[in-house]
């Protein structure tokens, strides 16, 4: 960031041609000398972008040495000729080596240079480097190893999804905390007592979101069918709009759409803990007889599932939010961790075509493991370019 | 049509932002960049429907006298004061010397710290739950909990140095510290299983936006078919 007076010197070098000798330092102090500029500018396109950036890299000043006081900023200049006008645009500390201009026209010739500045006034680059235009590339090379696993993934994914429609059934493990949501809305039957869904306290752009949405239709069919009433508190617009035509939907598919209530599906507060104090509140003066967290959680998932534990309602929480996940199992019943909330819609519905989606996904996993054990053994012998594919920007 | 155009949409503009991940070209990234635009946009219309939401609901609660109306006057009236005085003074509202200021560092703020506050007394509450040893794996869990905490406190230290250097063993190498045995649990142990949790759920991502782009997982829709 320049200081304001700064511009004074970017409109005085703007104004002087720069085939000029550099101007002796104004008021230059009797024993400090103006530092001497640096040296060895490279301009490139920055790679693998679309054309928003030239990466700049030159050589420190002979005088900017470690204690030395000589030298303190380097000015960087941009022109569109080489006789310019110059614009400063950015300074950077003493010692810095390296800066990428990310404030450039794409398919513009640009020319640079690097001042240096001191107290003993600015030295003026003894050349400049040109010209470099910034242009977009239409694949990011960084990125193939995430390409060929993303097609990967893909065909087994629509192989599977395939195979099931064509009458084959992938065989699924049991996950006890799915099948803890069923046991839970039959107590919350016999009790009485409603149903509390908290779908996550992210917006619709976090995927967990997504799944907790997706398996509260089969909830609120659950419900439904049980004749419980559902409670869903819901932290974000876009979810809280998803969220009521999932319960619509479990309603409607359980035959029962005049028993679906307007109100059980609220929208509360984006803010984390404005709604950790409204969902307590809900725990604590409704006393739903289940509690079901599923979807991205932060700080408040211990207090909400501690308030819950509180209450002595039955408790199934699910997320893919590692370090949320040891709050859930020692304050939940039944933990869905990871990848288990992901499966739980294909899981709950059975449709052949969802679970057909879940073995794509454990192909993968062979396969991500495969690759951890060859890039070990490839590492451990020295042989690095395995690790340098993988490795993306 | 009501279920195929936005079935079709999603599929088109799913695909398009994965493409985007792959071409960073502008006439890729451009459109993808104004779609995230848009999300914004349609986000904050999304807004007023939760906001008339909340007033619907506790006008109701209100007007039916439910369990606690009380304080759903009070839920209203620092919803409306709130949203009235921010419109008034428009988008300059969190400079200093602004009533939505003062409502946000006075108000929200210290009501906001006053719940997250709460958490210390819930975790103590949960890990007297979680360190009862009543099977070998709550055991394990136990011993792998007790010497982690006690390795990043100087506590640990200290009763290292008493232990293996003054007391019984003294010149024991340094990798029997406490110190040094939960960093081992941290880095090893316990990465492993993190990221092996890591890599499924990031599989579950893709397998659910998949999914969705592919129409597969159509629930979202709408309950008509």
């Amino acid at each position: 960031m320049l200081a304001a007076g700064t511009v004074v010197v970017a409109v005085t070098l703007a104004s002087s041609a720069f085939s000029k000798p550099a101007p002796a330092p104004a008021a230059a102090p009797d024993t400090i000398a103006a530092p001497r500029p640096a040296s060895g500018l490279v301009a490139t396109d920055v790679a693998n972008d679309a054309g928003r950036g030239i990466a700049l890299e030159w050589k420190v000043s002979p005088d900017d040495v470690v204690g030395g006081h000589v030298l303190t900023q380097y000015y960087i200049n941009r022109a569109e000729s080489p006789g310019g006008p110059w614009t400063v645009i950015d300074s950077v500390a003493a010692k810095t080596t390296n800066k990428v201009d990310q404030n450039v026209s794409r398919n513009t010739e640009y020319f640079y240079r690097i001042d240096a500045l001191g107290p003993g006034g600015l030295a003026l680059a003894g050349s400049v480097t040109g010209p470099v235009r910034a242009t977009s590339q239409w694949v990011n090379t960084t990125r193939s190893s995430v390409m060929v696993g993303t097609i990967l993934f893909f065909g087994f994914v629509l192989y599977y999804i395939a195979s099931a429609q064509s009458g084959k059934k992938p065989f699924v493990r049991r996950i006890p905390g799915i099948d803890a949501i069923e046991e839970a809305i039959g107590r919350a039957t016999e009790m009485g007592r409603s149903v509390l869904y908290i779908p996550g306290i992210q917006d619709i752009s976090d995927i967990q979101t997504v799944a907790a949405l997706v398996i509260l239709e089969s909830v609120a069919k659950l419900t439904a069918r049980y004749e419980t009433p559902i409670v869903v508190p819901v932290t974000y617009p876009i979810p809280f709009t998803i969220a009521e035509e999932m319960v619509k939907a479990g309603y409607l598919h359980a035959g029962r759409p005049e028993a679906y209530d307007p109100d059980s599906v609220r929208f509360v507060s984006p803010e984390q803990f404005a709604y950790v104090a409204s969902v307590t509140g809900i725990m604590l003066r409704d006393r739903p007889a289940a509690h079901i967290f599923m979807g991205s959680f932060y700080a408040e998932s211990l207090l909400l599932a501690e308030t819950g534990f509180a209450t002595g309602a039955i408790q199934v929480a699910g997320t893919a939010n590692v370090h949320q996940l040891p709050f859930f199992v020692v304050a939940c019943d039944y933990t869905l961790i990871g990848e288990e909330l992901y499966a739980a819609s294909a899981y709950l519905s059975g449709e052949p075509k969802l679970v057909g989606a879940l073995k794509g996904a454990d192909l993968m996993k062979i396969i991500i493991i495969a690759s951890v054990v060859i890039g070990c053994i490839l590492e451990t012998l020295r042989l690095h370019g395995f690790t340098q594919w993988m490795a993306t920007q | 049509m009501k279920r195929e155009v936005p079935l079709f949409l999603t599929a088109v503009i799913g695909l398009f932002m994965i493409l985007s991940f792959f071409v960073p070209h502008q006439w890729v990234s451009v459109p993808a960049d104004f779609l995230q635009a848009c999300a914004v946009i349609l986000v904050a219309f999304g807004y007023v429907l939760g906001g008339a939401n909340a007033l619907r609901v506790n006008f109701d609660a209100i007007y039916k006298r439910k369990q606690g109306w009380p304080y759903k006057i009070v839920l209203v009236v620092s919803l409306l004061a709130t949203v009235i005085i921010g419109a008034i003074e428009g988008p300059g509202f969190l400079n200093p010397n602004m009533k939505s200021k003062w409502i946000y560092d006075w108000i929200y703020s210290p009501m906001s710290s006053t719940m997250f506050a709460l958490l210390a007394f819930f975790i103590a509450s949960a890990a007297f739950r979680a360190f009862r040893i009543r099977t070998v794996e709550a055991g394990l869990l136990a011993i792998a909990a007790l010497i982690v905490m006690l390795g990043r406190v100087p506590l640990g230290d200290l009763l290292s140095n008493w232990l293996f250097e003054l007391r019984w063993l003294p010149g024991a190498p340094h990798t029997l510290h406490l110190s040094t045995i939960q960093e081992w649990i941290m880095d090893n142990p316990q990465n492993s299983a993190k990221r092996a949790i890591l890599i499924g759920a990031a599989l579950g991502v893709m397998a659910t936006g998949l999914r969705v782009i592919l129409g597969i997982e159509r629930s979202y829709l709408s309950g008509e078919d």
